[in-house]
């Protein structure tokens, strides 16, 4: 790569930045009526060859249309991609990995990119021998094929989807580096499905039926209990993700949507759904999924995942490359609790504070995308960010959280997160204080 | 969700009468005639659930002496003989007292509030990578030796059944507590946050992130924070 293939201080204005080239298109080197060709040299032109020269691709035929039936990415963005943590987990079939939040634009996650967490592996299941069974307190105990779930009115809704130990290696103190690993537990799609409460009414609960318990098909078995209230207003029984078929990672053929609740409950493989008249207390609402206190006590069922944000450019994985000048700080906020109302970013590790500009879509329980466009002088930074949700709810400090619930309570930390950008345009993910 | 079979003809003969008309979502919740009924073996096979009321316990028994040479071929290779855990591998027990110390260890005896997770689970989801290959005398079993390892049972003669079941709690059940997040001082006085001059002095940087690049490997420091599990 040559040096003018990097575009030089694109502002204008900059004198001490322009380049040769741009000083020769400006005519000041060379004087205006001496820039023909006979008095200067084709090297001395100093145009890009990117565009003075006819490249391949303007040249040659490109791939026929039938060269990728499924298409990919550009090979130019082989970087884009979930990574893991492997010293997380003992085992890589009950682990998880990470979206890679600091490439990503805009609200929605694309499939392939969407973080995954398993428990016993990914089941591979064929959705012709797949079943959904309703049983327990119900009039009519019931197994639906996914031929039949496909015949029930659908819904298309996006929603995100968090674990509940998103961060939950921060709670201690800054400890990996990008938000790919420190929030990347995440995803936010369009889901079509059924829902749920038109397979409760066809099995019928009876009034005894409190809480539904979702079990998975994998390895796993997978079981959390979910009050009926919950269960009856607004969850989904999904089978397409963005368009398409679920990814096996992500349930195929069928799994549960719980809008605004921690990931862990959004059951995958879904194959049954027990009405009771009270919570189970499975492994994953007792070992797992409770909330430790400082103070030896434990906080259970803490299902909703509170207003919460993250810078994702710049960040750790995405410095900036282009010094000083105009610069885009993106990033992404979402409540379990609705919309967001407003995101607050600064530029000083939390001593004053500029609110950021929402664009796109504002979808109730979804990722919502903001922006604050500034002028950067090179000078360090301490940047946060800090949603407010539709209900006035504001995301607290890390040392907010810790002095309410101590160092150990693994899940919810939606704390505000700090990036010290550096003068070279690096940044880390730091404490401050 | 009608059962009468007066209203359910009613419902299909307003479906062919008007078979392209598209009803509110809430006549369509109502009834569909999707779906076939669950066989009672079907739901036996699938439905093996366990509460801390008992509901859900099969019929059997096993011992403390049974569930130690079961948890030794089956258990141990992760576990650890005494379930100490292997390496990364879950702890099962020990850590009684550690829930208010810095490091917590919580295990089966230290943390779990009801036994009949412990049942539930090892029917459900283990071996890990071989589940639902014991029976239900042998998760009795593995279940009593649990309890012996964390010395909520002492008697190696100990028998754990679906009748003495209910008997036994577990030492940390008392110290599970509702979701309380929304009285924490940030959520309670929810409001206009300060925007200017928030502090009286510049920020500091406190901490620098300790794993730089998540370099593979690098999780081998002991003062790592927090891990997912």
């Amino acid at each position: 790569m040559t040096d003018r293939q990097v575009p030089a201080q694109p502002k204008t204005g900059d004198t001490i930045g322009l380049s040769r080239r741009s000083l020769l298109r400006a005519g000041l080197l060379t004087g205006g009526a001496a820039a023909s060709a006979g008095l200067v040299s084709s090297t001395a032109l100093a145009g890009d060859p990117l565009i003075t020269e006819v490249q391949d691709w303007n040249r040659y035929l490109g791939d026929s249309v039938q060269a990728a039936p499924y298409g990919k990415p550009s090979e130019f963005e082989a970087h884009v991609v979930r990574r893991d943590v492997e010293w997380l987990t003992a085992s890589p079939e009950s682990s998880v990995n990470f979206t890679p939040l600091h490439e990503l634009d805009g609200i929605i996650t694309p499939n392939g990119l969407c973080f995954e967490r398993h428990h016993g592996g990914v089941a591979q299941i064929n959705p012709a021998e797949h079943r959904l069974m309703v049983n327990g307190l119900v009039d009519k105990q019931l197994v639906f094929t996914m031929e039949d779930l496909k015949r029930f009115p659908r819904e298309n809704r996006v929603y995100f989807l968090e674990c509940a130990a998103n961060s939950g290696m921060e709670w201690r103190g800054a400890q990996l580096n990008g938000c790919q690993y420190t929030h990347g537990m995440i995803h936010c799609v369009v889901y079509t499905g059924v829902p749920l409460k038109y397979l409760l009414k066809e099995a019928g609960v009876k009034t005894s039926g409190k809480w539904l318990l979702a079990e998975g098909a994998d390895a796993a078995a997978m079981t959390r209990s979910i009050p009926m209230e919950k269960a009856l207003d607004d969850c989904l029984v999904a089978f397409k993700m963005n368009g398409e078929a679920l990814r096996p990672e992500q349930g195929y053929p069928v799994r549960l949507v719980v809008p605004g609740w921690e990931g862990n409950m959004w059951v995958k493989w879904l194959r049954r759904l027990e009405v009771g008249d009270q919570p189970w207390e499975q492994r994953e609402e007792t070992s797992k999924y409770t909330d430790l206190l400082a103070n030896g006590k434990a906080r259970r069922f803490t299902w909703v995942m509170d207003v919460k944000s993250v810078i994702t450019s710049p960040s750790p994985q995405a410095p900036i490359p282009h010094g000083k000048g105009p610069l885009v700080i993106s990033g992404v906020a979402w409540s379990g609790g609705g919309t967001i109302k407003r995101v607050d970013v600064s530029i000083d590790g939390g001593r004053n504070w500029t609110t950021a500009r929402i664009d796109g879509p504002s979808l109730s329980k979804a990722m919502h995308r903001f922006y604050l466009d500034i002028d950067w002088d090179g000078s360090p930074l301490l940047l946060q960010s800090r949603a407010m949700d539709e209900h006035g709810f504001v995301q607290p400090t890390k040392n907010e959280l810790r002095l309410a619930r101590g160092d150990n309570s693994i899940y919810h930390n939606n704390g505000i997160q700090t990036w010290h950008v550096k003068a070279d345009g690096t940044v880390e993910n730091v404490e401050v204080a | 969700m009608s059962k009468s079979p007066k209203l359910l003809a009613l419902s299909l003969g307003f479906s062919l009468a008007l078979p392209f008309a598209a009803a509110s979502a809430e006549e369509t919740a109502k009834h569909f005639g999707l779906g076939r009924p669950a066989e009672a073996d079907e739901i036996a096979a699938w439905d093996i659930d366990v509460r801390p009321d008992g509901t859900g316990l099969p019929e059997g028994s096993g011992t403390v002496s049974e569930g130690e040479v079961l948890f030794t071929d089956n258990c141990a290779t992760c576990h650890g003989d005494f379930g100490e855990g292997a390496g990364r591998w879950p702890v099962l027990a020990g850590g009684q007292g550690s829930l208010k110390e810095d490091r917590p260890e919580k295990t089966i005896g230290s943390y779990w509030p009801y036994l009949s997770t412990v049942y539930d689970y090892v029917r459900r989801a283990m071996p890990f990578g071989n589940a639902r290959s014991l029976s239900d005398d042998e998760v009795y079993a593995l279940t009593a030796y649990l309890l012996y390892l964390n010395d909520v049972v002492t008697d190696e003669d100990f028998r754990l059944s679906k009748e003495n079941f209910t008997d036994i709690h577990l030492p940390n059940e008392a110290n599970f507590i509702a979701d309380d997040r929304m009285e924490e001082a940030h959520n309670a006085n929810k409001g206009n946050p300060c925007m200017t001059d928030c502090m009286t002095e510049p920020a500091k940087i406190t901490m620098h992130a300790r794993i730089l690049d998540v370099t593979p490997g690098a999780g081998d420091d002991e003062n790592s924070g927090g891990s997912v599990d």
